[in-house]
């Protein structure tokens, strides 16, 4: 079974704050990392091949110090690690990358399962995967918390709001991937020597056949009109009394805000 | 002479940074007062491959050779104490396998303690042998395919989580040194016993235990090195024993300086920051400069053992000076904090009470000053 994983290299939002002037991220200094649902889809690829056979390619689209995303993937057990990076790619909304992924996804070729995490934690669309498929138009399913393979199906337990949904989907399909689904490996010492030497291939928009067109700037709709950071709002209200008072008094003003 | 990192070592130093900041110093305090094996920081260890650092490559090992292993012993004691201990108590199982073993014997025994399976000890000390190696009384009958092992070690390091003992016994106690012999013994092994815990004045969560031997069969092909030679692999364990006590007084002289720099700066006193007065920036710079030159002994004396160098006399000048350099920055550490510095609240009466061990264990102060004394007088011959 051949799994490509889709990941994205992110600033460690840990670390990250916003510079109250101009309401931009600081990202000075801040060190970045695998999108954390990324590293899941990456642990799920890796022990799915550890019990069908196969291979897992990591897949990235970024600028090229992303490089160092991959080798972290291909330290917790990828096989094979490709960044497609141009400057043809820059300020690509998520239309705009999922249009070039979904390219170099159909220049590798051979696969059964692509993997990604469910949304990434700068952006937080979650509008890569769905994109990704859509595109290859192939089959997705997205809030994975269990995959199993029965043949050439799988099924798919999703993670919603209130309860979860199976589902069973035929290969080859898209799956995202909620970060309960496993616990991501940490690697040794060994397993990242052994990826720094491995090869991450660097393809550009002319070895995928991108249409410039739909990359980048030109190829985004999305134009994004001004970036704040939310007001909190801390203001509370509280009610006491017996229990049986309050819950009574903390429902109607409920109702009375329209919220139930 | 270069005091460059090469990429790799770089990654894994920054890799125990990480690690030691996000999983072990937080941690740290409870490990202590809670005085459990810290099993939870051991399989990290194991996890990230760092229990093979000096080991050749054919045993699972790195071959990144001893200044390495140095420099990620001296941050793990940086993060966690008890954890750096470990760490450095398991080497002294590891390297005389690794420096003496045959074969066989490395790929029993050498690969599974590289790999983290199992924990290692070293087996010397007794009631009336701690300094004096020579005055070893446990006691080794050779009886047809096994040796027959009698007696008590005391203050073993890792003794009891360790699966894997190197044991120094005597063939005949009449010879002193020249009847010393070095066993590899498994825990289980018919005869082989823990007896009891220490309980001491810090270190609560590093079993310091009893080995006791009552007839203990040891196959002959677990001799290492050879039979009468014990003493031999004993003072070239103790060696390495020096450099990994120098490694770990630096590392937690650093945790207490870490802890006294940030407090300086955060205590207000006479309307100031107690760090803008110069009594204390006076006690942090000589801290810090102490810490430096102890680093500088400890690295070059590893340097020297991965050049194929004589490093002994380096190594005990290394673990002379750290030792009592520990004691004294720990001091000054709960000195800067105050009154809240001798309470449990603050983790530097813990470093200051741990710090008092470095004098004592591995070779006492006093018989550091001897060996160097003695090394010099050689090179000085008239």
């Amino acid at each position: 079974m051949n799994i490509i994983v889709c990941i994205k290299q992110v600033p460690d939002t840990s670390e990250v704050s916003i510079d109250p002037e101009t309401n931009t991220i600081v990202r000075e200094g801040v060190p970045a990392i695998i999108n954390p649902f990324d590293e899941n889809a990456i642990e799920q690829a890796v022990q799915m091949v550890e019990e069908h056979g196969g291979k897992v390619t990591v897949l990235s689209m970024g600028p090229p110090q992303a490089e160092a995303a991959l080798r972290e993937a291909l330290a917790m057990g990828a096989d094979e690690a490709i960044l497609v990076s141009d400057r043809c790619f820059a300020a690509s909304d998520t239309l705009a990358t999922s249009y070039v992924l979904s390219t170099a996804i159909r220049e590798i070729g051979d696969y059964d399962l692509i993997f990604c995490g469910k949304q990434a934690f700068d952006g937080d669309t979650a509008q890569v995967p769905p994109g990704i498929a859509e595109h290859l138009g192939i089959p997705q399913v997205t809030f994975a918390i269990g995959i199993e393979v029965d043949g050439r199906k799988v099924r798919v337990r999703r993670l919603l709001e209130d309860e979860f949904e199976t589902v069973e989907v035929k290969m080859p399909a898209l799956i995202s991937v909620v970060k309960q689904i496993n616990e991501p490996r940490r690697p040794g010492i060994k397993a990242k020597l052994a990826a720094k030497k491995k090869e991450v291939k660097v393809w550009d928009a002319s070895c995928i056949d991108a249409d410039a067109c739909l990359c980048g700037f030109d190829g985004s709709p999305t134009r994004v009109v001004r970036t704040f950071a939310p007001s909190r709002n801390t203001e509370g209200k509280k009610y006491e009394g017996e229990p049986k008072e309050v819950a009574t008094a903390v429902v109607e003003a409920l109702i009375a805000e329209k919220i139930i | 002479m270069d005091f460059n990192f090469t990429e790799d070592e770089q990654m894994i130093i920054d890799a125990v940074h990480e690690i030691g900041q996000e999983e072990f110093e937080p941690r740290a305090s409870e490990v202590a007062e809670l005085g459990e094996f810290p099993w939870e920081n051991i399989e990290i260890l194991r996890e990230m491959d760092l229990f093979g650092i000096p080991v050749p490559e054919e045993y699972g090992g790195l071959e990144m050779g001893f200044l390495l292993w140095g420099v990620v012993g001296e941050l793990l004691s940086r993060y966690c104490s008890t954890t750096g201990s470990v760490f450095g108590a398991h080497m002294l199982c590891q390297y005389p396998i690794m420096a003496f073993g045959t074969d066989e014997q490395k790929d029993k025994y050498l690969r599974p303690l590289t790999s983290g399976e199992h924990i290692g000890a070293f087996g010397l000390t007794e009631p009336n042998a701690g300094s004096d190696a020579g005055s070893v009384a446990t006691k080794a009958e050779l009886r047809g395919d096994k040796y027959i092992l009698n007696g008590t070690k005391i203050f073993i390091s890792n003794g009891g989580v360790a699966e894997t003992y190197v044991v120094i016994a005597n063939l005949d106690p009449s010879k002193g040194t020249r009847g010393l012999t070095a066993f590899i013994v498994e825990k289980g092994m018919p005869g082989f016993e823990f007896g009891k815990n220490e309980k001491k004045m810090g270190w609560d969560a590093l079993p310091n235990r009893e080995l006791i031997f009552q007839d203990c069969e040891v196959p002959v092909e677990n001799v290492l090195y050879k039979p009468g030679r014990g003493f031999r692999v004993a003072m070239d364990t103790l060696g390495v024993g020096r450099l990994g006590m120098a490694v770990g007084a630096v590392g937690l002289a650093q945790a207490a300086f870490d802890a006294a720099i940030v407090y300086a700066q955060q205590r207000e006193q006479f309307g100031q920051k107690i760090s803008e007065f110069q009594a204390i920036q006076f006690k942090l710079a000589d801290m810090a400069t102490e810490i430096e030159i102890s680093r500088l002994m400890y690295q070059k004396a590893a340097w020297l053992k991965d050049q194929g160098e004589s490093f002994e006399k380096e190594a005990a000048m290394a673990k002379l000076y750290s030792s009592e350099m520990v004691s004294r920055v720990t001091s000054d550490a709960v000195q800067i904090h105050g009154g809240v510095g001798y309470t449990r609240e603050f983790p530097v009466e813990r470093y200051m009470r741990e710090a008092k061990l470095f004098e004592i264990v591995e070779g006492t102060s006093e018989i550091q000053r001897g060996i160097i004394a003695n090394r010099l007088l050689r090179e000085y011959r008239i």
